[in-house]
């Protein structure tokens, strides 16, 4: 039970980040029709926005160390700490969630520059030209930040206060040794947030719904005089920002490197075909569901009935998903099936 | 779309040349690749071997417009199936070679079979999806075959039945691959290498110009159309997808007998995706394209990889210091480590500005010279007229 319980976290925690790389990736084609294999780089991105912004709370003046009298000893001590102190170190230790506060401006500004710059030429042409344009993209930003930051994964930590596991098992009346990590948990509770707030954003404001308007029948709503495409520009930057905050969120779990973003990717177009394509429901309900068969199937008793299941069951579950219901298991009818 | 009956109307005659034309020069290669620095017998290999797979490629991408996204995943098969070859049976490449090309027919038969079931980007999930469950799989539960980390490598100890056999137990040392006694190293291995690419390309070029490859055409254009009037499609697609798959096998199984050892990281999806940027790079659809592609990549792979700030600074030196230093600093971000930058803003500038890939590029500048020379021709007639 114990055991079931931590991997249901587990699988929520894994669908999270799926369910929001996921649903940014809908929100572009069901909008603008476009197939972005870079929106794992967008995930790339916002991880390193977060070590950025580590990166720039830590910057340090070299000071004499004057515990050490033999000789000359330097150590680095952060601008912050020399200006404000013990609140100069909080600061700093609180890096992870300033970093997530800067990333929604950063990151949506990347993603309106970027379908500004390139994906608008992209509309008209085939789905296979958009798959390799953004490839190229996603490779030319990977090797950009791989030039900036190194290759090697840059380990962040989360602040003190949430740094320890929470007591998970006495919350439910079980064994009191059932924990889990305070911040995987802030992590789920944020992705909740986010994909409400979009979920929301589309709902009840009348921009959204001129954009919801805009992906039954983008033609119509044209001819109403919207200008629909600067509205989708905007999707595309909101995009960004959740692909962005899914990323930024995720350092203090797995160290980024310039490679996450290709790992995440392929997952997530996974997740995606299985929600549906075009569907934003669905996305998001993949991404939890495929999230918890995954580390479900990663359980010891599974895995001695069928080894390595753990391995392929995501992908084996979008072959059989692809074959027998292409639309995917929330999808339109009509879209995209054949 | 550029096709191939549009700039190539092909008879015997043209055929043959063409064959001869790529067969003088693939054999002579060592010759005039000495120039650019690429004449090492390592590096050739490389070109034949990922020339061949791009050739391969094309047959599905460039014939169907089906883009598959796992076709690494049959190369690594092809590897695999070679090395146990030279394990368990003999070092004799021929073996080897058969055994992996039939090995990486049935994988794709099995996968082509379901994955054709759909078709554009569903079709590319799907064998991304098959692709990387084999990698997976290669890693975890197949370890005994795959040898997992580590890679698959000859030992001492293997049985090599038939070598046994016919030599005994003389061999103490590691034995490498060989034709019926010919070690297969170093430019004997290039050679090997450029016979089956020759062979390679005179199938693609075969079946470019068959009824079987112009019904593959006709597909890409509308596979409706195809349907209405009476072909089923499906058995077409599947055997280019197997043909296609069984070039990627002797690729594989090329890469064990130039090196004998197998891994699993040759199937992951960037793998996959390196044969698509050499399709495309050269041009999808056309016969020489994808090797062209092939070529450059595997060329600046290997000498832009190599250039480091030192020789920058030799080319750059007769310029004045702070404008050498600045000129170093950034071109230094696009060699040696940071290759790939250039080969991802390349792929980039080719997707966005020459669909067709350079193939495209050449027949726009032959095009442009040619109305050029005639309107150039029209304006020396005009220019006589008045005289007159």
């Amino acid at each position: 039970m114990d055991s079931l319980l931590l991997q249901l976290l587990n699988g929520l925690d894994k669908g999270g980040a799926y369910a929001l790389i996921a649903l940014g990736l809908t929100l572009v084609f069901g909008t603008l029709g476009v197939v972005n294999f870079a929106h794992g780089a967008l995930f790339m991105l916002g991880a390193f926005v977060a070590v950025s912004v580590n990166a720039l709370l830590n910057t340090s003046k070299q000071i004499r160390d004057e515990s050490i009298t033999f000789f000359e000893a330097f150590i680095d001590q952060p601008y912050l700490e020399i200006w404000f102190g013990e609140t100069g170190t909080t600061i700093i230790e609180w890096s992870a969630p300033i970093a997530i506060v800067v990333a929604v401006p950063v990151m949506l500004l990347v993603g309106l520059a970027m379908e500004r710059g390139l994906i608008r030429f992209f509309y008209k042409r085939s789905h296979a030209e958009q798959i390799l344009v953004t490839f190229g993209l996603a490779i030319v930003l990977g090797e950009i930040i791989k030039v900036i930051f190194g290759a090697n994964p840059i380990p962040q930590s989360a602040p003190p206060v949430v740094a320890g596991a929470a007591p998970v098992g006495s919350w439910f009346g079980l064994s009191e040794t059932l924990v889990y990590p305070w911040w995987r948990l802030i992590y789920l509770f944020c992705a909740f947030v986010i994909i409400g707030a979009v979920f929301a954003f589309l709902r009840f404001t009348t921009y959204g719904m001129v954009v919801r308007a805009g992906m039954a029948d983008r033609e119509t709503v044209g001819l109403l005089g919207i200008d629909i495409e600067r509205r989708f520009t905007v999707v595309f930057g909101i995009a960004a920002v959740v692909a962005g905050l899914a990323g930024a969120m995720y350092t203090p779990i797995v160290p980024p490197d310039y490679h996450i973003g290709m790992n995440f990717l392929v997952l997530s177009f996974v997740v995606v075909v299985v929600g549906g394509m075009g569907s934003l429901p669905g996305a998001v309900a993949a991404g939890f569901l495929l999230g918890v068969i995954q580390s479900f199937a990663s359980i010891g008793a599974v895995k001695e009935i069928l080894p390595g299941i753990d391995q392929i069951i995501i992908y084996l579950i979008a072959v059989l998903i692809l074959l027998t219901r292409p639309r995917g298991l929330l999808g339109r009818k009509g879209v995209m099936e054949s | 779309m550029a096709s191939i009956t549009e700039f190539n109307p092909s008879t015997p005659k043209r055929d043959a040349m063409i064959m001869t034309i790529f067969a003088v020069a693939v054999l002579t290669a060592p010759i005039w690749l000495t120039p650019i620095g690429a004449n090492y017998p390592d590096l050739l290999q490389r070109f034949a071997i990922f020339g061949i797979f791009a050739i391969g490629f094309n047959i599905l991408f460039g014939l169907t417009g089906y883009l598959s996204f796992g076709h690494a995943a049959f190369l690594g098969i092809g590897s695999y199936a070679a090395v146990w070859m030279f394990k368990l049976l003999t070092m004799n490449v021929l073996v080897a070679l058969s055994f992996g090309i039939l090995v990486t027919a049935v994988f794709a038969l099995v996968i082509g079979f379901v994955c054709l079931r759909r078709s554009g980007i569903y079709f590319s999930i799907l064998t991304l999806a098959f692709a990387q469950m084999s990698y997976n799989m290669a890693y975890s539960v197949l370890t005994p075959i795959t040898n997992g980390e580590t890679a698959l490598i000859l030992e001492t100890a293997d049985p090599r039945i038939i070598d046994r056999a016919i030599l005994g137990d003389a061999k103490e040392a590691l034995p490498s691959p060989s034709l019926f006694g010919l070690e297969l190293t170093g430019y004997p291995a290039f050679y090997f290498c450029a016979v089956m690419l020759i062979l390679a390309f005179w199938v693609s070029l075969k079946i470019f110009r068959s009824p079987f490859g112009l019904k593959l055409l006709a597909m890409k254009s509308n596979q409706n159309r195809m349907l209405y009037t009476g072909y089923n499609t499906k058995p077409y697609l599947l055997v280019a997808f197997v043909i296609s798959g069984m070039y990627a096998g002797l690729a594989g199984s090329l890469m064990a007998v130039t090196d004998p050892l197998a891994g699993a990281e040759r199937m992951q999806w960037t793998a996959s995706g390196e044969v698509v940027l050499m399709t495309i790079l050269g041009g999808a659809g056309t016969l020489i394209g994808p090797l062209l592609g092939a070529g450059i990549i595997k060329y600046f792979e290997n000498i832009f990889s190599a250039v480091n700030r030192t020789q920058l600074g030799e080319v750059f030196g007769f310029l004045p210091e702070p404008v050498a230093d600045a000129l170093v600093s950034i071109s230094s971000l696009f060699v040696g480590e940071g290759w790939h930058l250039t080969l991802g803003i390349l792929f980039m500038l080719v997707v966005i500005f020459l669909p067709g890939g350079l193939m495209e590029g050449f027949s726009r500048l032959a095009q442009w010279w040619r109305r050029r020379r005639e309107t150039s021709a029209t304006v020396g007639d005009g220019a006589v007229q008045p005289s007159e």
